[in-house]
């Protein structure tokens, strides 16, 4: 192990020049006019791309939706940050999406986006997501793109193994990369050996609506629980997660949690979860966490804090957790189409660890055990390997498959993505990235039917591949066409910051179901004004409600007086248009908060509070018509002792 | 978005309409600043060119091809058509006068049954194609007729509802 940390600097030394010498070449030899690549990328004007890809957007805490094999982005959709242009977390909606047990959390590090899945094929129904910092999965609506439920995780702390779904979706599984005190306590810790614990969450997904629920915990040893993959086919009702800190440090990581030579995937089988639990064998504990759901009709979010979840001891029931050995700080844990190989990326090694998972049961048959980790069995590691890809490259990190019998590996040290064969563990080719590759994505590359014709590369440094835009620069994905023997990249794009992992699926599975609009019947939000008879102001003490109206291109009521300083004013306004692509904004002189961006059908609710007397203007923020610059009115404020009754008006009437 | 794009285009023909019949009708008016106009309507009451083109045989581009009405109304469907109106075209309209767009009292004498439907289910085809549609949403400054994605059978009600207003 030591002798891998002191050619880690060599390592990153040899990955540096190799870097610079690939990309002079690739300038010199293979621009995109040398190759016929400008043209696959191409769509035409008006014309649309193949498949949907879900980016998540890193630390800034959205979900963006690119084109492939375009690059062109279309949405960004806010997630765990509030995102002013389109009021999210603003409005008074929204703002329940992002309550924690620990309040108002208006932003967080969004990693793993995963699509559901039916049958082991991705179904397009939602994209799961997770926040790793204040822990929470989100779930993204893919009829409408906006994130319509948040739950948070309690007993975790850096919620990054996670967001992975089983191949019906039975369950969004969630795993904490941090280890701590389960029940959170004021203790040493320098007592984290022994004491601290890890807990994988599985959170049920109901078939109908996608409600989600946590349905149990897996409570753990005190490692650290780094990325996860379900089984499927065969293997569907297990689940692995790579861990690494196996020698439980709490201090100088780089160092410490890298003296093992060996540490773990961790199988779990969460069938034999299911029947512990219908013997009764989970045990409920008190837990406080936020689950957050937004409704559709009524157009408003409300945020439910939940007081225990069930928990099921790995150290005490047996069966429910295998460990296998596997080299170097695993980092990507990754499962093939067929659903037998568990590949281990261990990040320190220039190897591929693959296990069997039909060796993996022989050996739990067999109970060829080599010891246990509090409990939980340690299978030999020569019982269960499958295949070792042999000096692949240098930190190895993530694995995606083409459903033709390739595995596709990224390399971060020497910033490369190689191709693999599934069985005789052969390099097949290898290309570089620019620079400093992470995750990799093949459409459905985590499924039992991967796309299998683009693989698109994350990078986390560009350095010179883009007009500097000083110290801060763009990061960017890389797309790669896999449709041939050899790999060939294809295009270079920029990505809102940071592109982690991503999740990619055919248009047609989904575009057939976006929604156009919301219908106004069906419209069921307290304070909406579905015609412009029924707009008014209402008077609660100094709350004030206003019911409004927009349509192209006027406001009802658009003067409107008798409000007084001191006041709370609630602009409560509907969109009347029901038709395609018309939303509406608005914002008033002053307001606090962002604007409103309301879709055709759609109620949404912000808030003023006048300070100064005077008539103050609000107008349409978004460009919806020919006569959009005079879609405007005026709010009269008058002094806060001031008798002026409420009234208002649109035109003359 | 769409609509924008499509008026401009409207709003340019327009202009060379103009500047090919000399004087534009708006100029014939003395401007008065600072005044408050005693129009009954909040918008220009100035005589539209569109009132003036009746045609009962032009049947509109859209869905309804052919619509042949029962002698008598059917009041029950009349009155569901005066709550769709109202939910959904009041913005806009008013029955008796003009507004956003034009009152619908009399239209039946003015359009056909067809052209009405169709205007109602295909504003933006129609303000393209149909040269009466499109003199309308010159005539009312450029404000387009909303696609407000009613049904055929929510628009039959409302054309119903239109014959009650004479």
């Amino acid at each position: 192990m030591k002798t891998t940390l002191k050619l880690i600097p060599f390592f990153i030394a040899i990955a540096f020049f190799a870097s610079c010498d690939k990309t002079s070449n690739t300038n010199k030899k293979k621009g995109a006019l040398g190759t016929n690549a400008a043209e696959k990328v191409y769509v035409a004007p008006g014309e649309y791309d193949d498949y949907y890809a879900f980016v998540s957007g890193g630390f800034s805490g959205q979900l963006s939706v690119y084109g492939l094999p375009s690059g062109r982005l279309f949405k960004v959709i806010p997630v765990f940050s509030q995102d002013a242009e389109k009021a999210y977390g603003y409005n008074e909606e929204t703002k329940p999406m992002l309550n924690t047990s620990h309040g108002f959390v208006p932003w967080d590090d969004a990693h793993h986006p995963d699509i559901s899945q039916t049958n082991g094929s991705l179904d397009g129904r939602w994209v799961f997501i997770n926040g790793n910092n204040t822990p929470r999965i989100a779930k993204v609506d893919l009829t409408t793109f906006e994130t319509t439920e948040i739950i948070e995780l309690p007993n975790s702390a850096g919620n990054h193994s996670s967001s992975f779904v089983t191949e019906n979706t039975e369950y969004v599984v969630a795993g904490t990369r941090f280890s701590v005190p389960i029940p959170q306590k004021d203790m040493p810790i320098k007592e984290y050996k022994g004491n601290f614990k890890g807990s994988l969450s599985f959170i049920s997904v109901d078939p109908e609506d996608g409600g989600m629920d946590l349905k149990f915990q897996i409570l753990m040893p005190g490692f650290n629980y780094d990325l996860a993959h379900p089984g499927r086919g065969a293997s569907h009702g297990w689940f692995f997660f790579s861990t690494y800190n196996t020698e439980e440090a709490s201090t100088l990581l780089e160092v410490n949690a890298s003296q093992n030579d060996k540490d773990f995937i961790a199988a779990i089988n969460w069938k034999k979860a299911e029947e512990y639990i219908k013997e009764g064998k989970g045990k409920k504990v008190p837990a406080r966490y936020a689950h957050n759901t937004y409704n559709e009709n009524t157009h408003l979010a409300t945020s439910t804090m939940m007081e225990e979840v069930l928990t099921l001891d790995a150290s005490e029931l047996p069966g429910l957790v295998y460990l296998l050995p596997t080299p170097k700080s695993p980092h990507g844990c990754d499962v093939d189409p067929s659903g037998e190989y568990i590949v281990g990326s261990g990040k320190l090694s220039a190897n591929l660890t693959v296990h069997s998972f039909t060796k993996m049961l022989a050996a739990i048959e067999a109970k060829s055990f080599e010891g246990d980790a509090y409990g939980i069995p340690i299978l030999k590691f020569e019982d269960v390997l499958a295949g070792v890809v042999d000096q692949a490259g240098l930190g190895p990190l993530h694995t995606e498959f083409d459903g033709k019998g390739n595995g596709y590996t990224s390399f971060f040290i020497s910033s490369e993505v190689v191709k693999w064969k599934l069985g005789t563990w052969e390099v097949i080719d290898r290309q570089p990235c620019y620079y400093s590759v992470g995750h990799i994505m093949i459409p459905g590359g985590n499924s039992r039917a991967p796309f299998g014709n683009y693989l698109l590369a994350m990078n986390k440094i560009t350095k010179d591949r883009y007009l500097p835009t000083g110290p801060e620069v763009t990061q960017s994905a890389q797309l790669y066409d896999i449709s041939g023997e050899k790999m060939e990249l294809l295009l270079d794009f920029p990505t809102v910051g940071e592109p982690h992992y991503a999740a990619g699926i055919a248009a047609d599975i989904v575009m057939k179901n976006s929604k156009k609009i919301f219908k106004l019947e069906e419209n069921e939000h307290p304070f909406a004004a579905k015609s412009e008879a029924e707009t008014k102001v209402v008077r609660d003490g100094k709350v004030v409600h206003i019911y409004m109206t927009t349509i192209r291109s006027h406001f009802a009521p658009d003067n409107i007086e008798g409000i007084k300083v001191g006041d709370k004013v609630y602009f409560h306004v509907t969109n009347l248009e029901q038709d395609y692509d018309v939303p509406h904004g608005v914002s008033i002189i002053g307001a606090n908060t962002s604007e409103l961006l309301i879709m055709p059908g759609q109620t949404e609710t912000f808030v003023w509070e006048p300070k100064e007397v005077g008539v103050w203007p609000f107008y349409c923020t978004d460009f919806c018509s020919a006569l959009h610059q005079e879609m405007q009115g005026y709010v009269r404020v008058s002094p806060s002792n001031s008798a002026l009754p409420l009234s208002w008006s649109v035109g003359e009437d | 978005m769409k609509y924008y794009l499509m008026t401009l285009v409207f709003f340019s023909s327009f202009l060379f309409l103009n500047c090919g019949n000399g004087t534009p009708e708006k100029n014939s008016e003395s401007i008065k600043i600072g005044t408050t106009p005693k129009s009954e309507s909040p918008v220009s009451s100035q005589k539209t060119d569109a009132s003036a083109m009746i045609d009962l045989n032009n049947k509109g581009v859209g869905p309804i091809k052919n619509l042949t009405l029962e002698s008598s109304i059917d009041e029950a469907m009349a009155l569901t058509g005066q709550e769709h109106f109202r939910t959904k075209c009041m913005a806009c309209h008013k029955p008796d006068k003009k507004f956003i767009g034009p009152a619908p009292t009399g239209i039946l004498e003015r359009r056909s049954p067809e052209w009405i439907m169709n205007m109602i289910l295909n504003p933006q085809e129609m303000v393209e194609k149909d040269p009466i549609a499109r003199q309308l949403l010159i005539d009312h400054n450029g404000s387009p007729m909303a696609n407000q994605s009613l049904t055929e059978e929510e628009a039959r009600s409302i054309l119903e509802y239109f014959r009650t207003l004479k």
